[in-house]
């Protein structure tokens, strides 16, 4: 008796199985489909296009969009190609990270282990500029940037972009040490260590699941900025983003789809890095920064 | 002069009064227990002599210097955590030696410290292991170490053996024991068990809801409690708390015990405090602990004041050394505590030795003891 149903349970199981790979390699494919059209365009030259076969492979590989991309491409008014703008966004992208995380750690910090009055309130508002659009800041922060001197620079790009993902990355630290033993810093302030020794000492070093979390979150926010870049950059300050609509709007002569291929692909290749590198991490310190707080 | 002096403490967290004027101390190389049930304040009393918690109103004192503001590195303690508190992220060694290289000891004095300390632990083995490498006993054990390693002139072990299974609480019990015989250190030691209390403690402190009840030598506590809440909690199993009459017998009194279904029992009590006269023909709690309510045969030949009845037996419960027999008086189970080997049988009517030297009387309203 028990034979027959545990045989039905397998039979069943095995179907069930079947039905939600099927259903699951379909949507990857669905999802991956853009990609795919994007990597066999940009590998075509333009008359391949042209014809109007978007799916087809190339009859005829090449790499070079992808060099005229990269190089000589006209953006703008100047044929630069995407490098001098790459080179703008890692610029603007590694400082505001490393600030914002920095930052957000030593909040989460001081919110969990040194709590004074009112500290809940704070934490609150630092909250809410998780929810503030992008726009509603704009006018304030062109008017501070330019107070400060900072407008159309990196610096100035590296400022906003830190003070708006600030929010983020205190909620993610926070929740972090909310659940890291207080005990383990009482310990530490009885041997005499200081604040920031406790911090650098003991905090950080059990802190790796939540940074690699932050740093992924604030890297793909930033890298992918458009708005804040648009609007606060100038003429050597502009970060790929921007620069890859200028590419694909630029106007002089035929529409290069192979170049613009090649260009998003690029623009979009440094985010899709840091994920396969560290995505494991990524979903690992997203469960236990939230679960635990 | 006592060494370590707690005068008239206060912590409140806002409006809520954690501790309500503490007053304690105790001399140089004493063990003080500080116990009570769970949420009575004794943990934050640690916090505060640690100085991890800043204090409303009072004193504390260590070795005459008042040390109200100072920093808890500053005020030469070392405390050892419930959770042990080891830095996850460093070897033994390294935990052990973290005070010393926070205060910048050369690295060669701070091996030497270490390899002293885990040789008197006997943890030597571990030393380049991390934290989640260790037993339970073990992590213990190092967390005793970081703290034996500062020399310190005061203890604090936050209920050190809670997270231990029962065999091991025992043996590192007698540890702390030894370890505390051979330093001679001052300790504060907080638990909730009440065994751990009195065996470890020179000195006993009982609170609850922040109010000290009672502060004396385990002797004292166990056999003096100054109220029915003390009587209560110290010792295991529990001391009978059995509703009563004070009567008349002759020229002294007698206290009445009502045994359910029959005549009440009435003992004679000789040499009772004088202020139980007070209460004659009215109600009392009194209080006899099972080893003080045992078979004829199994009763203390010195007790001066013996007294003995027959008692319907509920309830046997052998338990190998002793035999534990529930009667009822006054209305409750009330225990006693017989020899192993008692010829005794539930459902029957046996003759229970009462020794009077050893009860306590208590006033059912205030609680408090009489006399």
């Amino acid at each position: 008796m028990s034979a027959v149903s545990q045989d039905n349970a397998a039979r069943s199981g095995t179907l069930a199985r079947a039905v939600i790979y099927t259903v699951l390699i379909l949507f990857a494919v669905y999802y991956l489909l853009p990609l795919y059209v994007m990597l066999v365009n940009s590998l075509k030259p333009l008359n391949e296009i042209r014809e109007g076969n978007m799916m087809a492979l190339p009859r005829e590989w090449t790499i070079a969009p992808w060099l005229s991309a990269w190089s000589t491409a006209q953006i703008g008014v100047s044929p630069t190609g995407l490098r001098p703008y790459f080179l703008n966004s890692v610029l603007m992208v590694v400082p505001a990270v490393a600030l914002s995380t920095i930052l957000g750690a030593l909040n989460g910090y001081v919110l969990t282990k040194w709590r004074f009055r009112g500290d809940n309130i704070v934490f609150g508002m630092m909250l809410l500029a998780c929810f503030i659009p992008f726009q509603i800041v704009l006018i304030p922060s062109a008017r501070i940037l330019g107070l400060t001197g900072l407008a159309g620079t990196i610096t100035g790009l590296v400022l906003i972009h830190a003070i708006y993902g600030l929010g983020f990355t205190t909620l993610f630290f926070r929740n972090y040490y909310e659940a890291f033993p207080t005990e383990l810093v009482r310990a530490a302030q009885i041997d005499g260590a200081s604040f920031f020794q406790i911090f650098r000492r003991i905090l950080l070093p059990s802190s790796g699941p939540i940074i690699v979390v932050t740093v992924i979150w604030q890297f793909t926010n930033i890298w992918n900025d458009f708005l804040f870049g648009s609007s606060f950059s100038s003429f050597d300050s502009i970060p790929i983003t921007v620069a890859l609509n200028n590419l694909v709007n630029s106007s002089t002569g035929v529409k290069e789809y192979n170049v613009h291929f090649a260009g998003a692909i690029l623009a979009a290749l440094p985010t899709l890095v840091v994920y396969i590198v560290s995505g494991r991490y990524f979903v690992r310190g997203l469960m236990a920064g939230a679960v635990k707080g | 002069m006592s060494f370590l002096e707690i005068d008239n403490l206060e912590k409140s967290f806002g409006a809520t009064k954690i501790l309500k004027g503490v007053s304690l101390e105790i001399e140089e190389g004493g063990f003080l227990v500080l116990v009570g049930p769970s949420g009575c304040g004794k943990s934050t009393l640690l916090n505060t002599i640690a100085g991890l918690e800043p204090i409303t109103g009072g004193e504390i004192r260590i070795a005459g210097r008042r040390v109200n503001d100072l920093h808890p590195s500053k005020r030469d303690i070392a405390m050892v955590f419930q959770s042990y508190a080891l830095y996850p992220n460093m070897t033994v060694g390294q935990n052990i030696a973290f005070g010393m290289e926070i205060r910048g000891v050369p690295k060669a004095e701070r091996d030497k410290a270490i390899a002293n300390v885990a040789g008197l632990l006997q943890i030597g083995h571990l030393l380049d292991r991390k934290p989640s490498q260790l037993s339970g006993g073990q992590r213990q054990r190092v967390a005793m170490g970081r703290a034996l390693v500062r020399n310190p002139q005061v203890f604090l072990f936050d209920e050190p053996l809670s997270n231990l299974d029962a065999k091991l609480r025992i043996d590192m019990r007698t540890e702390i024991k030894r370890l505390h015989q051979r330093m001679k250190t001052t300790i504060v030691y907080v638990t909730h068990d009440q065994i751990e209390a009195m065996t470890l403690a020179t000195k006993i402190a009982v609170l609850k809801d922040g109010i000290l009840q009672q502060f004396g030598t385990p002797a004292e506590i166990y056999n003096n409690p100054v109220n029915m809440f003390v009587a209560d909690f110290m010792g295991s199993p529990a001391m009978n708390l059995v509703p009563a009459t004070i009567g008349a017998n002759g020229n002294g009194l007698s206290i009445d015990l009502d045994r359910g279904n029959g005549a009440p029992i009435s003992l004679p009590l000789a040499g009772a405090p004088a202020s139980l006269a007070a209460y004659q023909g009215k109600k009392v709690v009194f209080g006899i602990r099972p080893e003080a309510l045992t078979d004829p045969d199994g009763a203390d030949r010195n007790a001066s004041a013996l007294a003995s009845a027959d008692c319907h037996i509920e309830v046997v419960e052998p338990a190998g050394s002793d035999t534990f027999a529930v009667t009822n008086l006054g209305g409750k189970g009330v225990v006693a505590r017989l020899r192993a080997d008692a010829n005794i049988q539930a459902g029957t009517t046996a003759p229970l030795a009462f020794n009077l030297s050893k009860a306590v009387f208590f006033d059912p309203a205030t609680e408090a003891r009489i006399g």
